[in-house]
């Protein structure tokens, strides 16, 4: 009996995490769409529900019923399973992060690595639907993002090297408590810079959505997809998107830290903070796909592996050097 | 105490199981599909003994990385014509032979290995194992590798830094002809280098050539 309370409880806490976090996927695909609009001087969606809050509600419900179509010559299981795994992937991975000191609902040892690992492995969910397609487009695009996300992770986590390094610890509450005095936005600009960009190649984000651009590729791997399986890709990428700005929040920005110790300030609870920190990513997520046009796919390679990498494991050695010059590493 | 037995058991089962999946299912990427799934619970195994470290980072770079690049060379392969002639169990095989001397090695490595552990019980300290100490699994194993293995894990490196250059080298060709886009000659183009302005007479044009 005690043993199914405990699951209850746990149970009645990931429900408390999940669906603010489906409520705010819808949203935020609202806003998206509301600062492109504005950027372009257009009005955006503003006819359903208060400012357009509604659309994405609207547009899930026609999702929903619509059929969910399946090519006879697919592979049925894979295709299936793609936009599951992707939606499960992207949801799974916000079980680390810390809202406050307390409010968090695994505080793991390894809780960077955890998220490094589970937005590593968001790739499959695209490759299974490329693949079990059968189709043209479907696998170009699955192509083309298994490279692209496979070398973009690879400077995001040397860029997770240097942020450690300043820690000492591979807890996400350890990581924002280290940030107490300055955010390392400050020391290391550059890096989130670099993070920032590659969280949108990670992502499949314009300027770097060549997955899916619509101009070559119909619409990427998503091609022969319908109805709910449509928008379970759709909610899993913007959940990516979300979980790759709260990454950014907590390793740059002082995650749930309120920006200034002062008395008003730190009455504000750590979540708003959070999200807050979330938002500012996100708008500047947005901004970036109104104003830039989209990469070539040769200048998205070059810019992974001969300019991010070496940039980053450079400022891995300068800061590995400054640290041990001024003897600031964190040991304990 | 159960609840850890019934999630070791369901992890170890499905690893086992998608191991024989592997070689057992007749299509190429399926059977990596079962690899990964193996490589997943093998992780999660490893975490519930208490090394999440290496855990997450046989996810990160197994699951993340290496299957991702076996996958993008399966999918290229033709399947379907493979499955022709591997698969449809000639008694001609070559394959099973080597095989099955390769497994039966492995088996008896296996074999010492546990042996190592039933009779030399000092081997396996379970004071000493990274399970019951209080630091965290991150700091011992960083510890032990940048101390009294230092060299073993550089060598380790450079062998690996080897192997990539030894990819690239056999695998990089010098191509003549094609357009390459040139940054920093882009950048540094002057006006006067790409505009010329001429005078062009009547009935007798201009030469664009080049």
């Amino acid at each position: 009996m005690e043993y199914f309370s405990i699951v209850f409880q746990e149970v009645y806490k990931i429900l408390f995490l999940l669906v603010p976090v489906l409520v705010s996927v819808a949203m935020i695909v609202w806003l998206d769409r509301r600062v492109w609009a504005f950027v372009q001087k257009r009005q955006g969606p503003n006819v359903v529900g208060p400012f357009g809050l509604l659309q994405s509600l609207a547009d899930a419900l026609k999702y929903i019923f619509k059929e969910i179509i399946i090519p006879s010559s697919s592979n049925k299981i894979i295709f299936i399973l793609a936009p599951i795994v992707t939606m499960t992937l992207a949801l799974i991975a916000w079980a680390v992060i810390p809202f406050s000191a307390t409010q968090v609902l695994a505080d793991i040892n390894v809780g960077i690595l955890y998220l490094f690992a589970v937005s590593s492995l968001g790739v499959y969910g695209i490759i299974m639907g490329g693949w079990a397609s059968n189709s043209k487009y479907p696998f170009l695009g699955a192509i083309r993002s298994a490279a692209q996300m496979v070398s973009y992770e690879v400077s995001i986590g040397v860029i997770i090297i240097n942020v450690l390094l300043c820690v000492g610890s591979l807890n996400l509450n350890d990581i924002v408590i280290a940030q107490q005095n300055m955010w390392f936005v400050i020391p290391l600009f550059p890096m989130f810079v670099i993070f920032f960009i590659s969280a949108l190649a990670e992502t499949n984000r314009p300027p770097f959505d060549l997955p899916e651009a619509e101009a070559e590729l119909v619409a990427g791997y998503q091609t022969e997809y319908s109805g709910m399986m449509y928008a379970m890709f759709w909610l899993g990428e913007y959940a990516n998107i979300l979980l790759m700005c709260a990454m950014g929040a907590i390793l740059f920005l002082g995650g749930w830290m309120s920006p200034i110790d002062v008395y008003p300030f730190t009455l504000v609870p750590g979540a708003i903070w959070l999200i807050l920190k979330i938002l500012l990513l996100f708008i500047l997520f947005a901004l970036v796909k109104a104003i830039v046009p989209r990469y070539r796919y040769d200048q998205l390679m070059r810019l992974g592996w001969k300019v991010f990498l070496p940039l980053s494991l450079t400022w891995v050695v300068l800061t590995a050097s400054y640290l041990f010059y001024f003897n600031l590493l964190p040991v304990n | 105490m159960i609840a850890h037995a019934i999630f070791f058991y369901t992890f170890s089962l499905i690893a086992v199981v998608s191991a024989i999946m592997v070689t057992a299912s007749k299509n190429t990427v399926h059977s990596v599909f079962f690899l990964i799934l193996d490589f997943i619970s093998i992780s999660c195994l490893f975490i519930m003994i208490g090394a999440e470290f290496l855990g997450m980072i046989m996810l990160i770079v197994y699951v993340g990385a290496v299957a991702v690049l076996f996958l993008f060379v399966v999918m290229m392969l033709n399947v379907a014509q493979q499955k022709n002639q591997w698969f449809s169990g000639q008694a001609t095989s070559k394959h099973i032979p080597v095989g099955l001397i390769i497994s039966t090695l492995i088996f008896f490595e296996i074999i010492i290995v546990i042996g190592g552990w039933k009779y030399k019980p000092e081997i396996f300290d379970i004071n000493n194992s990274l399970a019951y100490t209080s630091v965290s699994n991150t700091h011992s194993l960083g510890q032990i590798l940048y101390t009294d293995y230092i060299h073993v894990f550089q060598i380790s490196g450079m062998i690996l830094l080897v192997a990539m250059v030894g990819a690239i080298v056999l695998t990089f060709r010098q191509r003549s002809g094609v357009k390459k886009q040139s940054y920093i000659k882009q950048i540094s183009r002057e006006r006067a280098e790409g505009v010329e302005v001429l005078e062009v007479q009547s009935n007798k044009g201009v030469k664009i050539d080049d």
